[in-house]
C-alpha cells in the first residue's frame, strides 16, 4: 500500500504537532484495532480505511463469517424479508479497503502494552483500540432464564440463528395459540424493536393463524412511539395484542421454559412461544478492558474516546454516551465521528465539529410505516439530544407507506455504508 | 420599550448566546451545556418548591407537578385545574420546552396573560439555565424514548444574517408599510391586548420579526405576516417604528 503525499505530509506534521503518537514517529503505520463487526465496527472500520487511504493499518476482529442485521430482522419474522437479504460478509472491508478481517473472539486486553489477545491465541497490537461488542443479556434479569434456556425460549435480540428459530416458532404455532414477549427494562438496544417486533408478529399471524394471540408483559410504564404502536395495533391487529404494563405485573415475571409457562404476579400463563428478551448491559469485552462503570462504558462524546483510556474508543451500545438511543443508525453515527477523531490523533488529519443523529423506522404492517428521529451534539458531560421529530398518529395512508418505503431505502444505504 | 431585557426573544438570544460551539485543535468540543442541575435544586427550592412538586412522589398542590414537563402541551395534566388561559396557551399549541419555559419563568404573563402563577417571574438567565436543567431530569429520557424533549436548549433556532442587522432602512418605505401593522397593533404605544410595536431600537425588531419568520417564536398571524416581508422591508419598518415614542 502506498502512502500518498498528502497524508505523507499530515503524518510529519502530526509528528511534530501530536503528542503521543509513538507509532508515527518510527516507519510502521499506525495500527487501529476494531472489536466488533456490526454498525459501529464495521462502519468505524471502513471510515479509517477509506479516508486515511492506507495510511493506518486497520484489523477488524469479528467471530461471525456472515453477518445478520438486527434491524429488520423484524421484517424477516414478518414474512416480509428473506434471512439472505439481511446477512453480510466482509469480503469487500477486505478486498476494497485493505481491512484485515479476522474471524475470531477478543480475550483480552493489554493496556500497558496496547494489545489485543485473540481466542486462537493471536496478539495484536494496536495504537488506537475500538470496542464495538453490541451488548450482552444481564444474567438473572428474568427469573427462570438464562441464556442455556434459548433454545426453548430465544431472545432473537442478535440476529441470526436465534431469529430463524423464533420464526419456525411462530410458524409452527398451534391454531389460536398464544405468542409472549417478556419485554426489556431501560436502557436496551433498539427502543421501539420489541413492539415493532409484536407488529410483526401480529402481521405473519394474521396469514397464517389469525385467532392466535400476543401478550406482551413489560416492566415499562412507557415505551418508543407508544401511541403510535397501539393506533396501528387497533387499525391491523384488533383484538389480537394484549399489553401488560406494571400496572398488572408486567414488571413482576418468571419463565419456566420447560413447561412453556409464564407466570405474571404468581398468575400463571400457559404460552405456545416466548420471546425473552432479557436486561442489558455492554459486551463482556469492555470489562475485560476494564472500560466499564457499572453496565456501560463512559464516553468522551466528542471523539468516543472512553473515560478511563484515551486510546480506547466504545462505540454503539455499549457506550454510556447520553441521549442516544442504542441502535445501528445511532453506531453508525458515531462511527463516523470517531474514526475522524482516530484520524486527527494518528495523522494529524483535520477535525471537524463532531455530530450526530438516529432515526428509527418502525414497520407496523406492509406499507404502514412510522419513524422518530433526533439530531444531537456533543457538549462536554454528553451527547444531548438537540431537536428531533416523530410520526403522527392519524397519519394518511400515502405518508405511512412512503414512510415504510424509506425504510427500505435506509437499509440499503446503511448497509453499503458499513460494508461497502 | 428601552432595555433589552423587556423583549424576550432578545433575551433568550442573550441567555444562550454561547450556543456556537468552539473546537479545539485536539478535538475536544467546548459548548453550551445547558445548565447546572446541582445549582438548579437551590433555585428550585427558592423560586418554585412552595407551589411545585417534583420527583417519583410529586403530586399535584397549590400548582401541577413538574414530572414529565417538558414535550407536555400547556394546561394539559389531567386533574389539575388550570386558568382558562394556560388551558387556551395549550390548545394554541404551547409546549413546554426550553425556550418555551425560559420565557414563560422569564415573565410568566409575557407568554400566558392570565395566568393564575402568581410569580413574578425570575430575571436571572443563568439561575433559569440551571432550574431548567434541574427541572428536565424528571421528564423522558431521549435515550429510552427517542421522541422525548431534547435535553440541551437548541438556542436560537433562526439565525438573523448580520447584513440585515446593518442595513439602514428608509422610513419613508417604513411608514407606508406599517399602516398594515396598526391594523391591529396600537399605534399610541398601549397594550390592547396586542403587544405594542413602537419605539423599539431597530435590532429588536429585526430579530423578533426573524423569529417569527423562522417559526422560531408561535404566532399564527405573525408568522404569516413576517414571511411575507423582505429584508429591506424588515428594515424599512424598523427604522420607522423606532422613531415613533408611545404615548403618557
Amino acid at each position: 500500500m502506498t502512502i500518498n503525499r498528502r497524508h505523507f505530509l499530515g503524518a510529519a506534521a502530526a509528528t511534530a504537532a501530536v503528542a503521543g503518537a509513538p507509532a508515527i514517529a518510527g516507519q510502521a503505520k499506525p495500527k487501529v484495532v476494531v472489536i466488533g463487526g456490526g454498525p459501529g465496527g464495521a462502519t468505524v472500520a471502513r471510515y479509517v480505511a477509506k479516508d486515511s487511504k492506507g495510511a493506518i493499518d486497520v484489523t477488524l476482529v469479528e467471530p461471525t463469517r456472515k453477518y445478520y442485521t438486527c434491524f429488520f430482522s423484524n421484517l424477516y419474522l414478518g414474512g416480509l424479508r428473506d434471512l439472505a437479504s439481511i446477512g453480510h460478509t466482509y469480503g469487500n472491508l477486505a478486498a476494497k479497503y485493505g481491512i484485515n478481517i479476522v474471524h475470531d473472539y477478543a480475550v483480552g486486553v493489554d493496556r500497558d502494552k496496547k494489545t489485543v489477545t485473540l481466542a486462537s491465541g493471536s496478539v495484536l497490537p494496536y495504537d488506537r483500540l475500538v470496542l464495538s461488542p453490541g451488548i450482552d443479556f444481564i444474567k438473572g434479569s428474568v427469573p427462570g432464564w438464562d441464556v442455556s434456556a434459548q433454545n426453548e425460549m430465544p431472545h432473537a435480540y442478535k440476529a441470526g440463528s436465534q431469529t430463524e428459530l423464533l420464526r419456525a416458532q411462530i410458524d409452527a404455532m398451534p391454531k389460536g395459540g398464544v405468542f409472549a414477549m417478556v419485554a426489556p427494562p431501560n436502557p436496551y438496544r433498539c427502543p421501539p424493536g420489541p413492539y415493532e417486533r409484536v407488529s410483526m408478529v401480529a402481521f405473519r399471524l394474521k396469514q397464517i393463524n389469525p385467532t392466535a394471540k400476543i401478550m406482551i408483559f413489560d416492566p415499562k410504564p412507557k415505551f418508543s412511539k407508544m401511541a403510535l404502536f397501539q393506533e396501528g395495533w387497533q387499525n391491523h391487529y384488533s383484538g389480537m395484542i394484549e399489553w401488560i404494563g406494571p400496572d398488572f405485573g408486567g414488571d413482576k415475571v418468571e419463565v419456566r421454559p420447560d413447561a412453556m409457562e409464564v407466570v405474571v404476579d404468581g398468575e400463571v400463563n400457559k404460552v405456545d412461544v416466548c420471546n425473552v428478551i432479557p436486561a442489558m448491559r455492554n459486551g463482556r469485552i469492555c470489562d475485560i478492558a476494564g472500560v466499564s462503570d457499572g453496565r456501560w462504558s463512559p464516553v468522551v462524546p466528542a471523539t468516543l474516546q472512553s473515560r478511563m483510556d484515551e486510546n480506547i474508543h466504545v462505540l454503539g451500545d455499549s457506550a454510556a454516551q447520553g441521549d442516544m438511543p442504542k441502535s445501528g443508525f445511532s453506531a453508525n453515527s458515531q462511527a463516523k465521528v470517531c474514526a475522524m477523531a482516530i484520524r486527527h490523533a494518528l495523522l494529524g488529519d483535520k477535525a471537524f465539529p463532531p455530530k450526530f443523529a438516529n432515526t428509527c423506522w418502525s414497520a407496523l404492517a406492509e406499507c404502514d410505516g412510522v419513524k422518530v428521529g433526533a439530531t444531537y451534539k456533543a457538549t462536554p458531560e454528553k451527547i444531548a439530544k438537540v431537536t428531533g421529530f416523530i410520526s403522527k398518529t392519524g397519519e394518511p395512508a400515502d405518508v405511512r407507506c412512503q414512510t415504510y418505503k424509506e425504510a427500505w431505502g435506509w437499509y440499503d444505504s446503511i448497509t453499503q455504508d458499513m460494508f461497502g | 420599550m428601552t432595555g433589552l431585557g423587556r423583549n424576550p426573544v432578545i433575551t433568550l438570544l442573550a441567555a444562550t448566546g454561547i450556543v456556537g460551539s468552539l473546537f479545539f485543535a485536539d478535538g475536544v468540543v467546548a459548548s453550551e451545556t445547558g445548565g447546572d442541575p446541582e445549582k438548579g435544586t437551590k433555585v428550585f427550592a427558592r423560586e418554585c418548591g412552595t407551589c411545585h412538586k417534583v420527583g417519583p412522589e410529586a403530586r399535584n398542590g397549590i400548582g401541577p407537578h413538574l414530572n414529565g414537563l417538558f414535550g407536555r402541551r400547556a394546561g394539559s395534566l389531567e386533574g389539575f385545574r388550570y386558568s382558562k388561559a394556560m388551558r387556551e396557551a395549550g390548545e394554541n399549541g404551547l409546549v413546554w420546552e426550553f425556550e418555551t419555559l425560559d420565557l414563560f419563568i422569564e415573565n410568566p404573563r409575557s407568554v400566558v396573560k392570565g395566568t393564575r402563577m402568581s410569580y413574578r417571574g425570575l430575571k436571572d438567565a443563568d439561575k433559569r439555565r440551571h432550574l431548567l436543567a434541574f427541572l428536565r431530569q424528571f421528564s423522558d429520557n431521549p435515550r429510552d424514548i427517542p421522541e422525548a424533549a431534547p435535553t440541551l436548549p437548541e438556542g436560537p433556532g433562526f439565525q438573523v444574517p448580520e447584513s440585515v442587522l446593518k442595513m439602514e432602512g428608509d422610513p419613508a418605505y417604513g411608514e407606508y408599510l406599517a399602516s398594515e401593522c396598526f391594523t391591529c397593533h396600537s399605534k399610541d404605544g398601549s397594550d390592547n391586548g396586542i403587544s405594542p410595536i413602537i419605539g423599539w431600537p431597530p435590532e429588536d425588531f429585526v430579530v423578533a420579526l426573524y423569529a417569527y419568520k423562522t417559526g422560531y417564536r408561535k404566532h399564527p398571524v405573525m408568522e404569516m405576516i413576517a414571511r411575507s416581508l423582505g429584508d429591506e422591508e424588515i428594515a424599512a419598518l424598523a427604522a420607522y417604528l423606532a422613531t415613533l415614542q408611545p404615548s403618557e
